[in-house]
C-alpha cells in the first residue's frame, strides 16, 4: 500500500511555510515603512505569519522523519537514503543525508533563530526580520518541488519513488513498494553523522544574524548601532561554525583513510573561508567604537561572511565541483536556483552598501602604529588574505565553467598536491597571525607608547624564545618555516598567558579574548607537529625497488603482512591475526572462524564456545546477532621489544547495494602521540581462490596431523540428518568430521562432510581462511576405523597497511577546547553588555 | 603617504602574488601526447590525464603488473586521444581498480615513464539510480 497522506501533508506544509514566510517578509517590510499607528498591526501580522511558518517547518520535519522512521520505501527519500534495518540514531542521520533534508535542517535552525530574534530585540525586529524572512523564503524554495510554467522550483523530499524514477516495474504495478531501501552510505554510519551536520548547519544558519543586522542598519540609517546586538551573535556563529569544522576534521581523522584531519578538499575550503572572514569581522566589530574606519570594514566583512556561506552552498550543491571533491552532494538540478539565491543577496547587499557608503561615518585621523586599531586591522587583513588565498584555487571549477559559458576552452585543474600548495601559504600567514595575536593584545586595554610596549613585551619575548629554543632542540625542528611558526605560536601563548594572568586578578570576565587566542596558538602548534612531523613508519627502508623504472625516492609507504607472520616495523613487531566481527552483547571482537553464516545477513551461529577474559558469553550452536554485517575488522597486534603489546582493529565496510568499500583506521592514542593504522587493501573476498595440489592423510579419531604447518586433530565423526541446501532421502547417508586445528591464539573448527546421496558420493569440503587451507572428507575405512582427508593449501591471508605516527596531536584538540571556552566567555560578556543597554532603553 | 595607503598597497601586492601563485601551481587536464611534449620542454609540473584501462576484446584489463610484494603496480592506460601509456603507481592496487571505467591519473613523466602520484577512479556502481530491486511486494 502506498501511504500518500503523509507525503501530501508534508508537501502542503512546505508550500504553507514558503507562502507564510513571504507574507512575513512583506509585512515586516511594511511595518518598517509605516507610521507609528499602522506599525503595530503590520508587526503582529508579520509575527503571526512567521509563527505559522515555523509551525509548518516543524510539521515538514516531522512528516519527513515519520516517512523515514516508518520505512515507507515508496518515497524516494526513504528509499535512497535509508533501509529497514537502520537503527533510529542513523535514521536521524538519514534525515539530513540528502540535499533536501539538509536544506530542511538549515531552515529549521532559521526558524528557531528567528523566534529568538523576535523575542529578544523589539527595536530591530521589523528591519532585521524582513531581510531574515526573505532569506528564509529562498531557502524554502529549494525544497518547494512545484512546477510553474514548465520551470521546476526546488526538489521536494516528498516525491514518491514512482514519480522520481521511470522504472518498468511501475508500468506493471504502479503500487509497487520496494521491500528495502538502499541504506546509508557506510562512510556516514558514524555517530559524527548524527552530531556534526546539525552543528555545522547551526553555524551556517547563524551567519545570517550579523548580516541582517548590518543590512537593517544600512537600511534604516543606524550605521553604528547594529554592531552591539550583532556582535554576540557573530561570536556565537564563529564558535559554532568552528566547532562544526573541527568535528568534521576529527571525524575525517577517525574514519576516513586519507591519513589526516584536513585535506584542503574544496568542500572543506568552502567552509573554512567564511569562518576566517567571520573571525576578521568580529575583530573589526570589537574595535569599531574607537575608530570609524573599522565600521566600514565590519560591514563589508559581515556581508562577505554571509555571501561566502551562500557561495559555499552553491559550490557544494550545484555539482560544479564535479569529481574534484569527495564530499559534495549529488546534483539535483538546483544550480540555477542556487545561483539566483547567491546573486540576489550579493547584488542587494552591494547595492545597499554602495548607496549608503558616503553616509557611513569615517575617520580621517591617521592610525597610529601604537594603537590597537592598527594591530587589529593587520590581523583582520591577514585573515582575509588567508581566506582569499584559499578561495581562489578552490574556485577553479567555477572559472572553467565561466570560460566555457562564453564559448572558450579551459582545462585548468586544481593544484596536483593540494596539501603542499595551500600549506606553503597558510603557514606563513599563520606566523604573522600568531605574532599579531600575541602583540595586539597589549594594546587592548590602554594606549601604549614605544617605551611601555618594550617593557611589556620584553619578558614574553624572552620566555617564548627560550621555550621554543628548547623545543626546537629537543624535537629536532629544522625546517625554517616550522621554526618560525613554533616560535610565533609559543610567543602568542606566553603573551596571551601574561594578559590572562593579570586579567584573572582584576576582571576575569574580560579574559575571553586572551583564552581564545591561547587556544588558537595551541592549535597552530598542534597542527605543526601532527602534520609537519607526521611520520610514516610502515615505510619500506630496504632500499629495494621492484621496478627499475621507479625513481629512487619512490620507496613504498606500505607494509605487507601475511597472517600469523611477524614483521618488524620500526620499534614494533606486527602480526596480523585475522578478520573479526562485532557481535551484539559481546565486549570484544569475534574471529570469523568462530562463527558461521546461515543465510540471514544479521545472524550467525557460534561454531565453538566464545569467551572473553575467561567469561563464557556464548556456547557452541548459539545464534548470535551481528552488530553490523557490513563491518569487518582486521586484528593487528603490535608488540614492542620490551614485551608491551596492544592491538588495533582497522575496519573494512562494504555496502553491497551501493557497491562501496570503505576502510577506516584505528588509532592508538597516547598523551604525546597517536599511532594511526589503516589497511589499504586485502584479498578481494569475491575473487576465486587458487588451491595447491591436494595432499591426503588417513587418520583415526583422536589422531593428529598437519594442516599447512598447523597441528590438527580429528575430534569426532557424526552422522548428520540435515545439510543446508541439500535434501536427504531415507536411503541417503551424511557424516561430518569435526577437526580442530590449533592456532597460536585460538582453535579453528573445520567440518567437512561426506555424503552418499542417491548412491552417489558427494564431498562437501570446508575452507579455513585463517589457516589458508581447505579440507575435504575423502573416504571412510570401516575396516580400520580410519578416515581419509584431502588437504589443499593456498596463499595465506594478508593485509597491506600504512602506519603513521602523529606527534602532539592532542595539543591541537586541547587548543580547540580552550578556543571554544574563550569564545564562550566572550559571548557571555557581549551578551550581558547588549542586555544591559537594551534594558536601559538605549538600544536605538 | 599615509600608513593606510602603504597597508593597502601591501595587501594588493599579496593578493596579486596569490593569484600568480595559483596560476603557476594550478595543474591542467592534458593528454599523454601533450604531457610528453611538456616533459621534453623540461616542464616537470604534475598534470592530470583522463583515460581508461586498456582492455582486450572480452573487456578484461591487460598489461597489469603487480610487484612481488604487492605494494606497487603498473598498468596500461589509454587516454582520450587513444594513446597508450604505461603508468607506474607506488601504492597497492585498490580492490576495485580493475572494475573502474574511468581513471584520472595525477603525475608526471620521469625518464619517459609516467609516474602517478595520485589515481582517481570512477567505478560503475553496482547501485543503479534507476534500478529497483524487485522483491516481494509488501
Amino acid at each position: 500500500m502506498i501511504h500518500t497522506f503523509v507525503g501530501n501533508l508534508g508537501h502542503f506544509l512546505v508550500i504553507t511555510a514558503f507562502v507564510s514566510v513571504l507574507i512575513s517578509a512583506f509585512s515586516y517590510w511594511k511595518a518598517q515603512r509605516s507610521d507609528e499607528i499602522a506599525k503595530p498591526s503590520w508587526l503582529s501580522y508579520a509575527r503571526i505569519a512567521f509563527y505559522i511558518h515555523g509551525a509548518s517547518v516543524f510539521g515538514v520535519v516531522a512528516s519527513l522523519f515519520y516517512i523515514i522512521n516508518s520505512h515507507y520505501f515508496e518515497y524516494h527519500y526513504a528509499w535512497s537514503h535509508s533501509s529497514a534495518e537502520l537503527p533510529v540514531y542513523y535514521q536521524i542521520a538519514t534525515f539530513w543525508n540528502g540535499q533536501e533534508g539538509s536544506f530542511l535542517l538549515w531552515a529549521f535552525w532559521h526558524v528557531i533563530l528567528g523566534a529568538i530574534l523576535i523575542n529578544t530585540n523589539k527595536f530591530w525586529e521589523a528591519p532585521i526580520m524582513a531581510v531574515f524572512a526573505a532569506v528564509q523564503a529562498f531557502l524554502l524554495s529549494m525544497i518547494l518541488g512545484v512546477v510553474i510554467f514548465n520551470v521546476k522550483f526546488g526538489s521536494s523530499p516528498f516525491i514518491l519513488l514512482r514519480e522520481a524514477m521511470n522504472a518498468p516495474i511501475f508500468q506493471l504495478n504502479p503500487d509497487f513498494v520496494p521491500k528495502d531501501g538502499s541504506g546509508l552510505n557506510p562512510l556516514l554510519q558514524n555517530y559524527w553523522m548524527v552530531i556534526h551536520p546539525p552543528t555545522l548547519f547551526l553555524g551556517f544558519a547563524t551567519t545570517i544574524i550579523p548580516f541582517v543586522y548590518c543590512m537593517a542598519g544600512l537600511w534604516i540609517g543606524k550605521y553604528k548601532e547594529w554592531v552591539r546586538p550583532a556582535l554576540p551573535w557573530a561570536l556565537f556563529s564563529a564558535v559554532t561554525l568552528g566547532i562544526g569544522i573541527l568535528m568534521g576534521a576529527y571525524w575525517a581523522y577517525e574514519t576516513l583513510n586519507f591519513g589526516g584531519y584536513w585535506n584542503w578538499d574544496p568542500v572543506e575550503n568552502a567552509i573554512y573561508v567564511p569562518w576566517l572572514v567571520l573571525v576578521a569581522a568580529i575583530h573589526t566589530m570589537i574595535t569599531f567604537k574607537k575608530s570609524n574606519n573599522a565600521l566600514k570594514a565590519s560591514m563589508v566583512l559581515s556581508i562577505a561572511t554571509f555571501i561566502l556561506v551562500l557561495y559555499a552552498t552553491f559550490l557544494t550543491r550545484s555539482g560544479i565541483l564535479g569529481d574534484s571533491s569527495v564530499h559534495s552532494f549529488t546534483d539535483l538540478g538546483l544550480s540555477g536556483q542556487l545561483l539566483v539565491y547567491l546573486l540576489t543577496f550579493t547584488v542587494l547587499s552591494v547595492w545597499l552598501l554602495g548607496k549608503t557608503w558616503s553616509k557611513i561615518p569615517t575617520s580621517e585621523e591617521e592610525v597610529s602604529t601604537y594603537s590597537r586599531e592598527f594591530w587589529i586591522f593587520m590581523g583582520a587583513a591577514t585573515l582575509c588574505v588567508m581566506a582569499f588565498q584559499v578561495i581562489i584555487p578552490t574556485s577553479i571549477p567555477v572559472w572553467n565553467a565561466i570560460v566555457e559559458l562564453f564559448g572558450g576552452i579551459s582545462n585548468v585543474a586544481p593544484p596536483a598536491d593540494q596539501v603542499a600548495f595551500y600549506s606553503k601559504w597558510q603557514i606563513w600567514l599563520a606566523v604573522i597571525l600568531a605574532l599579531l595575536s600575541g602583540t595586539g593584545q597589549f594594546f587592548w586595554w590602554k594606549k601604549v607608547d614605544k617605551q611601555k610596549l618594550k617593557e611589556s613585551l620584553f619578558y614574553p619575548a624572552v620566555i617564548s624564545l627560550l621555550g621554543s629554543g628548547i623545543i626546537i632542540v629537543v624535537a629536532k625542528v629544522t625546517e625554517p618555516a616550522y621554526i618560525l611558526l613554533l616560535t610565533a605560536g609559543i610567543y602568542s601563548i606566553v603573551a596571551n598567558g601574561k594578559i590572562l594572568f593579570s586579567l584573572l586578578k582584576t576582571s576575569p570576565k574580560l579574559a575571553g579574548g586572551a583564552v581564545a587566542h591561547i587556544g588558537i596558538a595551541m592549535m597552530l602548534v598542534g597542527v605543526l607537529f601532527s602534520s609537519g612531523y607526521s611520520k610514516i613508519i610502515s615505510l619500506n627502508n630496504t632500499g629495494m625497488i621492484w621496478n627499475k623504472d621507479f625513481p629512487e625516492e619512490m620507496n613504498t609507504k606500505n607494509l605487507l603482512l601475511f597472517q600469523h607472520e611477524t614483521v618488524q616495523m620500526g620499534d614494533y613487531s606486527l602480526n596480523y591475526k585475522g578478520l573479526r566481527k562485532e557481535i551484539d552483547g559481546f565486549p570484544g571482537y569475534v574471529s570469523t572462524s568462530a562463527i558461521e553464516a546461515f543465510g540471514d545477513a544479521y545472524k550467525v551461529v557460534a561454531r565453538k564456545d566464545i569467551e572473553w577474559k575467561g567469561k563464557k558469553y556464548f556456547s557452541e550452536g548459539d545464534t548470535l546477532v551481528l552488530d553490523n554485517p557490513e563491518n569487518s575488522f582486521f586484528e593487528i597486534e603490535y608488540s614492542k621489544s620490551d614485551g608491551k603489546k596492544f592491538t588495533l582493529y582497522p575496519r573494512f565496510q562494504i555496502n553491497e547495494s551501493m557497491g562501496m568499500q570503505v576502510y577506516s583506521p584505528d588509532i592508538k592514542r597516547t598523551l604525546t602521540s597517536d599511532l594511526y593504522t589503516h589497511v589499504r587493501t586485502f584479498p578481494d573476498p569475491e575473487s576465486e581462490t587458487e588451491w595447491n595440489e591436494m595432499e591426503e592423510v588417513t587418520v583415526k579419531v583422536g589422531e593428529t596431523f598437519f594442516v599447512n604447518d598447523f597441528v590438527a586433530r580429528v575430534q569426532g565423526i557424526e552422522r548428520i540428518t540435515e545439510i543446508p541446501q541439500v535434501t536427504l532421502g531415507p536411503e541417503d547417508v551424511a557424516i561430518k568430521a569435526r577437526i580442530v586445528i590449533s592456532g597460536a591464539d585460538e582453535d579453528y573448527i573445520v567440518e567437512p562432510i561426506y555424503l552418499i546421496k542417491d548412491r552417489m558420493i558427494g564431498l562437501i569440503p570446508e575452507e579455513v581462511k585463517d589457516v589458508a587451507s581447505k579440507i575435504t572428507f575423502l573416504n571412510v575405512h570401516p575396516e580400520s576405523n580410519s578416515f581419509t582427508f584431502g588437504i589443499n593449501t593456498t596463499q595465506k591471508e594478508w593485509v597491506i597497511l600504512e602506519a603513521v605516527v602523529k606527534p602532539y596531536i592532542n595539543v591541537l584538540w586541547t587548543g580547540t577546547l580552550i578556543m571554544v571556552l574563550g569564545f564562550a566567555m566572550a559571548i557571555r560578556r557581549r551578551y550581558v553588555e547588549f542586555i544591559k543597554m537594551r534594558d536601559k532603553g538605549q538600544e536605538e | 603617504m599615509k600608513k593606510s595607503h602603504i597597508f593597502g598597497i601591501i595587501i594588493i601586492a599579496v593578493a596579486v602574488m596569490v593569484i600568480v601563485s595559483t596560476a603557476g601551481d594550478a595543474s591542467t587536464y592534458v593528454s599523454f601526447g601533450e604531457a610528453q611534449e611538456l616533459a621534453e620542454k623540461g616542464n616537470a609540473n604534475m598534470i592530470h590525464v583522463v583515460g581508461a584501462l586498456k582492455k582486450d576484446e572480452q573487456g578484461q584489463p591487460v598489461g597489469i603488473q603487480t610487484s612481488p610484494d604487492m605494494l606497487s603496480f603498473s598498468f596500461i592506460m589509454v587516454d582520450q586521444d587513444n594513446l597508450e601509456q604505461e603508468v607506474i603507481y607506488n601504492q597497492p592496487m585498490p580492490m576495485d581498480f580493475l572494475r573502474s571505467e574511468q581513471v584520472v591519473v595525477v603525475g608526471s613523466y620521469k625518464k619517459n615513464k609516467f609516474i602517478a602520484d595520485k589515481i582517481l577512479m570512477k567505478c560503475p556502481s553496482k547501485y543503479q539510480e534507476n534500478e529497483i530491486k524487485v522483491g516481494e511486494v509488501r
